[in-house]
């Protein structure tokens, strides 16, 4: 689907590469960038949702009467306004939506399964007295007993989750229900030659715990519903169609029926890319005949949308005495939360992509647990196997006395190399990455007391897929460019850029836009770093098609054949045969003469992009450890990427230096925590401590820049990469800072303390 | 429930409205009166997205009180570009990409400005410290943090 989009000729770009100013950015510091809660429509009623208090319990009984008559109070509902769907079939995708889940998640039917589960809403002509109207609602639960780590929780004598589930992907096939819902293995060569080949053999153990996106902005969307069957959503959303699906198989609406408006996106990381409140905000309006607003609380958030998956991995490498490493093996439990559908393929996939290790394999099991169902972090299901695949490099370096980055450039996959999933890397950039990050400064810099340097390295094959745009030329000579992906980290500048590119003219002459769910195809979730390349694909092709328009335009004023006309900087060129009178028409001039010419001129694309590139980063980092209380500073932390060619470079620099601060964040302090009954006890960022601005060092991005030759621009997915490799450096620093080996993230002050006075971590 | 007549002084205009005694300054600016460029990201203090300045000190308006504003003077994000000129830490943020998703930037420019209306001078560790009650999960922070240094710089050698 990508032969339109061959790689164009040359170089010398007057926009990719260089910084422009942002088409949203005005708005956003003005305060009249318009997110999630703020929309405010005529008649609007206030929504609430009523969440278990417990981990795990069956529902006997729920007695809404008081709630339904308080003042005020339009609408109550439960789960019996959601439409039941059955259990979905295998084969099952990577990534599962079973409305069978969906509908459960989005409001419990016979059981809850974590704290915070919701369990009825209520609408009201307030919120304050929704939230007291929620407090009237009487549920009668029979607690049951819970589960929270993925390891006790794939045991057989384990409190089952769901009693329909049957472990899939084992052999033979199991007889007893499981919270194990599937296993995913990869594996090539002979394991036990491998490991008989190596003079030295790590094996360890690895703990990590879930952690939240921490996107700023809450969840919200208003829900507006016709009497006529038709409905209309403002959320705050990674992906609106993929929204305006999972609501119409939800709720059994026509799709056309349904038109969803992604609002600005206050942060998402993978957070944003399902639905949790939209459905009930819906069924409230559809039951009221009035807008309905539905603003979670930080508390919600926490509570009742996804996490990360926490994890536990058993991991064994071994390596001969010149570093090459002769064979891995790693088996990791993920968390998937109360319903399945964790990252486990991903893990299998990440754990030693980056070297070319001839005897692997690697295993991930998928197991539910009474925590809120997971979802996507920026690189799912990824920063948790590096970080134990770079935890027992980092040792093995030291084992065999080989320089950290050496032992990585000794094993790093090249270009035709394939990853255990299978995945065969075209042109690739590790090697680059790797020997930029070993002659940087950072690397031979000087340390000081108490303190450490990590290394380590992180593969990720972003995303391409579905995706959509559509570009409107104007008769004043300019062009709107829409596409379905909502604009997360400055994507909107991304498209301009590489129309302006294409065109030859100004980028302030283009205005990009993001389109609702009835104005253009459909475009998948901005996730899995897929938007400047798959949806920057489209928008190529878009703006080419126009262009073959004016050339034709061209052609046809000049009465010479379209193929004497070439489009060269902004204007139609005649062939040098019929240069003559002929002076060459700028875009401004063709612009003007099509609608008197002919009609309106426009460009569209629907492709489903292939083509994508894995994308490596490794990243160094030094932290100081301070031995009386335990507490890790950052000091110094400079990130390798290879980004393909970054269409603006500040916003992927952005990119590098917020993931590796999610990463330190991952790494040092952020987990949720819960009591012994099942109840998350850190629901607000002063207990869930993500980095402030004093906890972080200032973070050095080094683009290293190998073209994708599958991208017209040579685009890679740069949003993910950057996090895979960095709790895994922040780690390795502390380490090597302390001198004991650390298995369980975060490394927070009382695991240091300990490790520090009893010599271990265990 | 009894309301309060508050009349405060809002981006420079005198402003009349009514609130209940538990409405924060947060519900009234996002609320009563829509000025919803101020973000709500807690409501309990800890993420500084809903930083207005209210008698020249920054504070979080989800922590604030309606009810405690009669005669004040609020400053919020819709004040801060004047007569169509954004103020040079607007100016700054756009010019070196310090917002990704921007939902925390409204609060971030404020805390900046009362910051620097302050301390003119700031080293890097003093904004860290200033700006360390705004959580921002996208950028990292770093250049959020150089763009109030030289935003400072650029003031200073301009006397302004």
């Amino acid at each position: 689907m990508n032969e339109e989009s061959k790689p164009r000729a040359g170089s010398n770009y007057k926009w990719v590469g260089s910084n422009t100013p942002r088409p949203d950015g005005v708005d956003k510091v003005t305060g009249r960038a318009r997110y999630g809660d703020d929309m405010i429509l005529p008649g609007m009623l206030h929504a609430k949702i009523l969440r278990s208090p417990h981990a795990h319990a069956k529902i006997i009984s729920i007695d809404t009467s008081e709630a339904e008559v308080m003042k005020g109070v339009k609408a109550v509902m439960t789960s019996a306004a959601i439409p039941d769907h059955p259990l979905s079939e295998p084969p099952y995708l990577p990534i599962i939506n079973d409305f069978h889940d969906i509908s459960r998640n989005v409001m419990a039917r016979e059981k809850v399964l974590y704290d915070g589960h919701a369990v009825a809403a209520v609408a009201a002509t307030s919120e304050s007295i929704a939230r007291k109207a929620v407090k009237l609602i009487k549920v009668e639960y029979e607690v049951l007993p819970h589960v929270l780590d993925p390891l006790e929780g794939a045991q057989p004598d384990a409190p089952i989750l769901h009693e329909h589930q049957y472990t899939a992907g084992t052999d033979p096939e199991t007889s007893q229900p499981s919270n194990v819902f599937r296993i995913i293995s990869g594996e090539r060569g002979d394991l036990e030659k491998g490991f008989a080949e190596a003079d030295e053999i790590i094996e360890r153990e690895f703990r990590s715990q879930p952690v939240h996106q921490g996107y700023i902005e809450p969840m919200a969307c208003v829900a507006a519903a016709s009497e006529d069957g038709t409905l209309e959503l403002w959320t705050s959303t990674q992906g609106h169609f993929v929204a305006r699906t999972l609501l119409a198989k939800l709720l059994n609406m026509d799709m056309a029926k349904i038109r969803v408006t992604a609002s600005e996106i206050g942060g998402g990381f993978g957070g944003k890319t399902t639905i949790y409140a939209e459905p009930v905000a819906v069924r409230l309006s559809q039951m009221t005949g009035r807008p309905v607003r539905m603003a979670m609380t930080r508390s919600e958030v926490f509570r009742a949308t996804g996490p990360t998956v926490g994890s536990y991995c058993k991991i064994k490498i071994g390596a001969k005495k010149d570093g090459t490493i002769t064979a891995g093996h790693a088996d990791i439990w993920y968390q998937a939360g109360a319903f399945k559908g964790s990252p486990i393929g991903r893990a299998v996939d990440t754990f030693f992509s980056p070297y070319n290790i001839e005897n692997l394999k690697a295993t991930g099991y998928d197991v539910c647990v009474n925590r809120p169902k997971a979802a996507a972090y920026r690189a799912p299901g990824a920063p948790m196997a590096a970080s134990a695949t770079e935890g027992v490099l980092n040792e093995l370096a030291k084992r065999l006395d080989i320089d950290p980055i050496d032992l990585r450039l000794k094993n790093a996959v090249k270009d035709g190399d394939q990853s255990l999933m299978g995945t065969k890397h075209s042109r690739i950039g590790l090697i680059e990455v790797l020997e930029q990050a070993k002659s940087h400064p950072h690397y031979s810099a000087a340390l000081e007391a108490n303190q450490g340097r990590g290394f380590a390295v992180g593969y990720w094959l972003h995303g391409g897929g579905l995706s959509s745009a559509s570009a409107n030329l104007h008769d004043d000579g300019t062009l709107s460019i829409a596409t379905g992906n909502p604009d997360i980290g400055g994507s909107r500048s991304s498209m301009r850029v590489m129309a302006a590119e294409e065109l030859g003219i100004d980028v302030e002459l283009v205005k990009p836009i993001v389109a609702d769910t009835g104005s253009l195809g459909f475009s998948y979730l901005t996730a899995g770093s897929r938007t400047t390349y798959a949806t920057g694909m489209a928008v190529v092709n878009a703006t080419r098609e126009v262009i073959e328009k004016l050339r034709e335009l061209a052609a046809k004023k000049w009465d010479i054949p379209v193929e004497d006309v070439t489009w060269d900087s902004g204007q139609a060129v005649p062939s040098d045969a019929h240069k003559g009178d002929n002076k060459p028409l700028s875009f401004g001039q063709l612009a003007g003469m099509a609608t008197k010419m002919g009609g309106p001129i426009a460009g569209h694309s629907e492709i489903n992009a292939t083509g994508q590139g894995a994308a490596f980063c490794a990243q160094l980092v030094d932290v100081e450890v301070d031995p009386e209380t335990g507490f890790v500073s950052p000091k110094r932390h400079t990130v390798f990427q290879d980004v393909g060619r970054a269409i603006s470079p500040d916003y992927v620099e952005g990119q590098m230096q917020g993931a590796a601060v999610q990463g330190i964040g991952w790494a040092l302090n952020e987990e949720y925590i819960y009591d012994d009954q099942g109840h998350l006890l850190n629901t607000g960022f002063l207990d869930y401590r993500m980095p402030v601005a004093s906890d972080v060092p200032m973070i050095e991005p080094v683009m290293i820049e190998v073209p994708n030759p599958n991208h017209p621009y040579g685009v890679r997915g740069v949003g993910e990469p950057p996090l895979v490799s960095a709790p895994a450096a922040v780690a390795n620093a502390v380490e090597n800072a302390i001198g004991i080996t650390m298995s369980s993230l975060p490394l927070s002050p009382p695991k240091i303390l300990k490790a520090i006075e009893t010599g271990s971590s265990s | 429930m009894t309301k309060h007549n508050i009349t405060a002084t809002i981006n420079g205009d005198e402003t009349e409205f009514t609130c209940s005694a538990e409405q924060t300054l947060l519900d009234v600016l996002r609320g009563e009166l829509q000025l919803t460029g101020t973000k709500n990201g807690c409501g309990t203090g800890d993420c500084g997205a809903c930083t207005v300045i209210v008698n020249g000190r920054p504070v979080n308006s989800c922590l604030v009180l309606g009810a405690e504003l009669d005669g004040a003077n609020v400053e919020t994000i819709e004040g801060m570009a004047k007569g169509g000129e954004l103020h040079p830490l607007q100016q700054k943020f756009l010019d070196q990409a310090a917002l990704q998703c921007g939902v925390c930037t409204p609060g971030i420019l404020n805390m900046a400005k009362a910051l620097l209306e302050k301390n003119p001078d700031p080293t890097e560790t003093e904004i860290r410290f200033g700006l360390a009650g705004n959580l921002c999960r996208c950028t990292g922070y770093d250049k959020i943090i150089r763009a109030v240094m030289d935003v400072a710089a650029e003031m200073r050698a301009s006397g302004s």
